[in-house]
């Protein structure tokens, strides 16, 4: 009587995995990709143009402070307390200008700041949708009085751009909302690129920023790296690169052109699908379960008798 | 199927090892206030490259695997049909309560902003892209039909109960303090029993369907689990970065949820000085090799086809923690595959400890060991956040301990033979 239901259950093994494979192929063929959006607003960021006076560092923390709870932070070093000097982005600081020395004389600055991806990871895995993208101006938005501090979208993040605030008793995720609130509210662009004096930050939209730094590139062809970084990766983002150096140097990291989020929703989708293959599960288990109970109790006494099982379970 | 498949276990609860968890269990719950009142930075290691750290890889996608028992145990016998396994359940059923229980109190002791947590339950936040989002709901729900799984043990002794401490601590109440015992007490405790009278008989009507819900919903979010990880392609080690890590995450709660419960059988039944349940250990024990088996050959299978077999044997910092993690299982697995060892005590606790560790280590290695964030980024817990996990699993097993001891839990000793073994091993000691 064994036999059937240890059937019933590797099946059960078997359909799950099959729901997998199945899933696994059709990321692979399918032709259902996400639409780049080139109307939504970015920035275009020209690490050759930086001349590192952080001037949009301290203009976005001006103007941010209040609705995006940023700080001046104190390193460590700075005993007298006369440094705003973040070492990284983090949940004091939205954006942040770091220099690469490849040598005495061969270096570059380079901006950091949210991507605002096209397919954001950080919106696909947050749970309660406190992390937002406005399919209409790009911007990846924060909702701080839904999140529940789960921190997943630091997990997914492949840029790391999401920070926590680890030394509040009440904390809240800091990244770049493209000055949803405030200067874009008001000026119509972003305190960063409204405050750089050298034109290394412009703002507007996707295809105007693509078109102008591929201008740039076919003007001057020996000045940089023949890369429009965030032009492809992870899907697209809305903030773009152009610099002298590799990349990855700057602690861009190297990123494949599909988005993370296709992938793992692909077969979270698969997996749940209308809501049938859990139905299906509990409907079949039901069935088998009860079917077992009925028999069960037919054969009371044999089986409380203890003489059925253990051989059957060693097979 | 009888209530009196089991019994409660009667012995002293103030022993030492009580205090010994107590004290544990007080020192977690203090960090937890600090936690509370200074944010998480002061207690933990945790950064901004590594957000997830011991709370939610041991407590929650550990934690909830070691709480397995009860799903592996219900799903052999009641899918599987091996009613004399029966007897075995209730137990199983509280160390997965607790098991569960807890993991949900550490997920809101890890949380930044607990408070928005009813998100959860409004259609419109509802984000059904998110594998997090069905594992917070499943869990939510998987708790509550365990709640109810072990409701016949507490509604049993509710039957019988005549209340005589909670009579008593009125009498002291009154001798101490002078307040008077309120009216109608009598009347209201006899109401509760009535209650309970009522709901019995209709609950075990209605309790399979809740049996396989609670076979239904760790098969979602065991797997779902293993789908948290899937958007971290840049930063999972691809010895672990698989589509398949729903399927592994799966197939590793089934095979740690039958290790666990030799472990545990094996242990109460030494720590409670009863007769070893040889036989259904054995039984069970024939069953995990062949869901380790098909857990290796996936792993091996889709490393080989992803073209990752020399990264498995590189024998490097992360190819080290895989070998070990595999080994740890195929191990346990072999021991378990000789007919001969499965019957003796021994043999079966080291081979399912073996299992366990392995499946374990499995998923640190996913949660914590093979995810790289980048450049710059390390993580070992701060001793105050182990303290607090620490806090969390002592609190787990001094809930069972009292709990088999004011309830019945522990499968019944049918023979005389048995329980006259008891009683000479009880005076033994």
């Amino acid at each position: 009587m064994g036999n059937p239901s240890r059937r019933q259950f590797l099946k059960l093994i078997g359909t799950t995995g099959a729901a997998l494979l199945v899933g696994k192929g059709e990321a692979a063929a399918s032709s259902e990709t996400h639409q780049v959006s080139n109307e939504t607003l970015g920035m275009l960021y020209d690490a050759t143009k930086c001349v590192g006076c952080k001037a949009c560092m301290s203009a976005c923390k001006r103007v941010n402070s209040d609705y995006g709870s940023l700080s001046y932070e104190q390193a460590k070093f700075d005993s007298d307390a006369l440094w705003d000097a973040p070492q990284d982005l983090t949940g004091s600081t939205r954006t942040l200008i770091k220099l690469f020395k490849e040598s005495g004389r061969q270096w570059s600055y380079v901006k950091y700041s949210c991507m605002h991806c096209q397919k954001p990871s950080c919106v696909s895995v947050c749970p309660v949708s406190a992390m937002t993208r406005d399919t209409h101006t790009g911007t990846v938005d924060y909702n701080k009085d839904t999140c529940i501090g789960c921190r997943y979208c630091q997990i997914a993040c492949a840029f790391n751009i999401p920070k926590f605030q680890w030394d509040k008793a009440i904390p809240q995720i800091v990244k770049c909302d493209l000055c949803k609130n405030t200067n874009l509210l008001k000026k119509g662009i972003t305190a960063c690129a409204e405050t750089c004096p050298v034109g290394a930050i412009m703002f507007g939209k996707r295809k105007d920023l693509l078109a102008e730094a591929r201008k740039r590139l076919q003007e001057n062809p020996g000045r940089y790296v023949n890369h429009i970084y965030g032009e492809k990766e992870v899907g697209g983002t809305n903030h773009l690169y152009l610099a002298a150096m590799p990349f990855n140097k700057l602690g861009l990291p190297i990123l494949k052109e599909n988005a993370p989020a296709e992938f793992s929703e692909k077969i979270q989708h698969t997996i749940y699908k209308g809501f049938i293959a859990p139905v299906a599960l509990y409907s079949t288990l039901c069935f088998v379960a009860i079917r077992n109970m009925k028999k069960h109790g037919a054969e009371d006494k044999d089986s409380k008798s203890g003489t059925e099982g253990h051989g059957e379970g060693s097979k | 199927m009888s209530h009196d498949e089991y019994q409660i276990h009667r012995a002293k609860i103030l022993t030492p090892s009580f205090i010994v968890l107590l004290v544990l269990t007080l020192i977690g719950f203090f960090l937890i206030g600090v936690r509370f009142v200074k944010g998480i930075g002061a207690v933990s290691n945790m950064s901004d490259g590594y957000p997830w750290g011991i709370w939610i890889t041991y407590d929650v996608a550990t934690g909830t695997a070691i709480a397995c028992g009860g799903y592996a145990m219900a799903i052999l016998i009641y899918i599987r049909n091996r009613m004399h396994y029966h007897p075995m359940i209730r137990s199983a059923i509280l160390t997965s309560m607790f098991g569960y229980g807890l993991a949900g109190f550490s997920v809101m002791v890890d949380v930044g902003r607990p408070w928005n947590a009813y998100n959860f339950f409004i259609p419109s936040k509802w984000q059904v892209n998110s594998a997090m989002f069905e594992v917070a709901l499943c869990v939510m729900a998987y708790t509550t039909v365990l709640l109810l799984e072990f409701l016949p043990a507490v509604l049993t002794t509710l039957e019988k109960t005549e209340w005589k401490t909670l009579q008593l601590f009125m009498d002291r109440l009154h001798h101490y303090t002078g307040i008077k015992r309120p009216e109608r007490m009598d009347e209201r405790l006899e109401a509760v029993k009535d209650l309970g009278a009522w709901l019995k008989p209709r609950l075990d009507k209605v309790l399979i369907f809740v049996i396989v819900l609670g076979i239904t919903l760790p098969t979602m979010h065991q797997s779902s689990l293993g789908s948290l990880l899937l958007i971290a392609s840049t930063k999972l080690h691809p010895l672990w970065h698989t589509g398949f890590l729903p399927l592994l995450f799966l197939i590793n709660c089934m095979f740690i949820g039958y290790s666990i419960a030799i472990l545990e059988s094996v242990i109460s039944c030494y720590a409670f000085k009863r007769p070893y349940e040889t036989k259904e250990l054995s039984g069970m024990a024939s069953i995990i090799p062949w869901l380790t088996v098909i857990w290796l050959s996936v792993v091996i299978g889709d490393l080989a086809w992803r073209g990752q077999l020399g990264t498995a044997l590189a024998f490097d910092f992360y190819s080290g923690f895989f070998l070990l993690e595999f080994c740890l299982v195929a191990g346990g697995s072999l021991l378990m595959f000789s007919g001969k060892k499965r019957q003796s005590i021994r043999w079966l606790f080291v081979s399912a400890a073996l299992i366990v560790l392995g499946g374990a280590l499995y998923r640190f290695n996913v949660y914590l060991i093979g995810f790289n964030p980048g450049k710059g980024w390390h993580y070992f817990p701060a001793l105050a956040e182990l303290l607090i996990t620490v806090g969390i699993v002592a609190f787990e097993i001094l809930g069972y301990q009292v709990l088999v001891k004011i309830l019945p839990v522990l499968p019944k000793l049918h023979t005389r033979q048995q329980l006259d073994e008891t009683h000479a091993l009880v005076e033994k000691a």
